[in-house]
């Protein structure tokens, strides 16, 4: 039964036509149909974090959502954080200054995170901010730069 | 994960129609079907979409109670006001459990039907004897690795725990399951293992949770959800209490007492026994610790999992002092 069917995504303000099986998620989709490899595939299985994008401006697996399922509603993924003239997020210049990576991995789901979680009004102290991005795992340890950065560009969105 | 074909119902009535037809399953947060679908454990052959269905998603709290919409995202009903003031359990159950990106996901309907952790059921290819996946293939966690496994409500064929937070709250607050016009006590839409634990739910084919509805009382308003676990954050149950609690005009004698239990059970577990042993007596502390022993009578081990029962019992004595004590 290996049936095709026709979607539409609107992901970073673009519109795309994409044939696909209905099983496929909507991190397959972007990864290998639309080669938006921004967003990683670490576990696969919705434990990990590496995959979160923004559905309709909440933070969500993207391994675990189809991307069927998506059709119809906004998605933005980490290469629509910055401004058109590649001025950077300013969680993604957080990140920078603050040198909460180190291999890179979990990265662009951990800013996804945080983006999201500042807006939630979820990153008040460190210990919130712990809480709140802990659907985020960093195998590197880079935890308390990662806190850290979040810290910094919730103090700037509020000032 | 197997190919699968995909409908988005477009109504209710269209959804409760295509999910009754056999190999249909819904889906709505998609944080266990489409989990469950690649580990082989789900094999839908037709995937009915309702996250796109209208007006299933409001949450009201009034006098009464609240009702919240079987579609109402995990994180919209933790972080809504009237819920923390009048159902603070209920919040802190939401917000203590699984991770941000997957309480937006998740949705009050879908978590009442998450599936168990048991690692043997989640993993066909190395444990085929599964009876709650393969009825009478028989049970690989009786002599297997039995830590997070449950010591209440268990059976000879099925010892998983039922692993969600919410309805523990649920069970203490007397919550109501919404079947479209049927409505069943929540503490009988769970179901016990017994000899059929590949029936967890009393739902039929062709019914669709559509709410959950929670009478308003003082105890849920003077409650809390206290759960330990492994790590800090992020972390399914060792063990969890759902506790309120109202007291007389003179502010120490317990008029009411709501007691429920989670990741120690085969099901959300309300612990009638500690609330009649405590009501109409004294909050005190050495009572409310030797009432909370009654949390686990019966329960039987398999080895691992012993420490629960010991553990249980702190749970509640811990969380009733902390709410009663709490002015």
């Amino acid at each position: 039964m290996t049936s095709r069917t026709s979607i539409h995504l609107t992901i970073n303000g673009h519109d795309h036509e994409l044939e696909v099986e209905p099983r496929v998620t909507l991190l397959d989709a972007l990864r290998d149909h639309l080669g938006l490899t921004g967003t990683k595939k670490g576990c696969d299985q919705g434990q990990c974090g590496a995959c979160t994008v923004h559905v309709d401006g909440q933070r969500v697996l993207a391994c675990l959502t189809l991307a069927a399922q998506a059709q119809g509603r906004s998605i933005t993924t980490i290469e629509g954080l910055a401004e058109q003239d590649g001025t950077l997020h300013a969680v993604q210049a957080a990140f920078l200054e603050q040198d909460a990576f180190q291999c890179g991995y979990c990265t662009p789901g951990q800013i996804m995170s945080a983006v999201a979680c500042i807006r939630e009004g979820h990153a008040g102290s460190d210990d919130e901010i712990r809480e709140y991005m802990a659907g985020n795992l960093c195998r590197c340890g880079a935890y308390p730069h990662i806190v850290a950065a979040v810290r910094q560009a919730a103090m700037e969105a509020a000032s | 994960m197997r190919d699968f074909s995909y409908l988005r119902a477009d109504t209710a009535d269209a959804a409760r129609q295509a999910g009754a037809l056999p190999g249909a399953m819904l889906l709505a947060g998609g944080t266990t079907l489409i989990d469950l679908a690649k580990c082989g454990v789900a094999e839908p052959e037709t995937v009915v979409d309702i996250s796109h269905l209208k007006g299933l998603d409001g949450i009201s709290v009034d006098g009464a109670g609240a009702t919240i919409g079987a579609l109402a995202k995990m994180s919209h009903v933790a972080d809504h006001a009237d819920i923390k003031s009048r159902f603070p359990a209920v919040s802190e159950a939401l917000w203590q459990a699984a991770s941000a990106q997957l309480r937006n996901m998740a949705t009050i309907g879908g978590n009442l039907m998450q599936r168990t952790r048991c690692p043997y059921f989640r993993d066909p290819a190395n444990f085929p004897a599964c009876n709650k996946r393969s009825p009478g293939s028989g049970c690989s966690a009786i002599g297997g690795v039995t830590r997070g496994h449950a010591v209440l409500g268990t059976s000879e064929a099925c010892i998983a725990t039922y692993p969600g937070d919410l309805t523990v709250a649920l069970v203490a607050f007397d919550a109501t399951v919404h079947l479209g016009e049927r409505q069943l006590a929540v503490d009988d839409f769970f179901l016990l293992p017994g000899a059929t634990p590949e029936r967890e739910h009393a739902i039929e084919p062709g019914e669709m949770i559509t709410a959950i509805s929670i009478p308003a009382s003082a105890a849920a308003r003077r409650s809390t959800y206290l759960k330990v676990r492994d790590r800090q954050s992020y972390e399914f149950a060792a063990a969890s209490a759902a506790v309120g609690i109202e007291f007389e005009a003179d502010g120490r004698t317990i008029r009411d007492l709501r007691v429920a239990l989670g990741g120690v059970a085969t099901k959300p577990w309300r612990a009638r026994a500690v609330e009649e042993a405590l009501k109409g007596k004294l909050l005190e502390p050495d009572a409310v610790r030797r009432a909370s022993l009654l949390a686990v009578e019966g329960a039987v081990d398999h080895g691992a999992n012993h420490y629960k029962i010991e553990l249980a019992p702190r749970v509640v004595a811990r969380a009733i002092l902390k709410i009663g004590e709490t002015a």
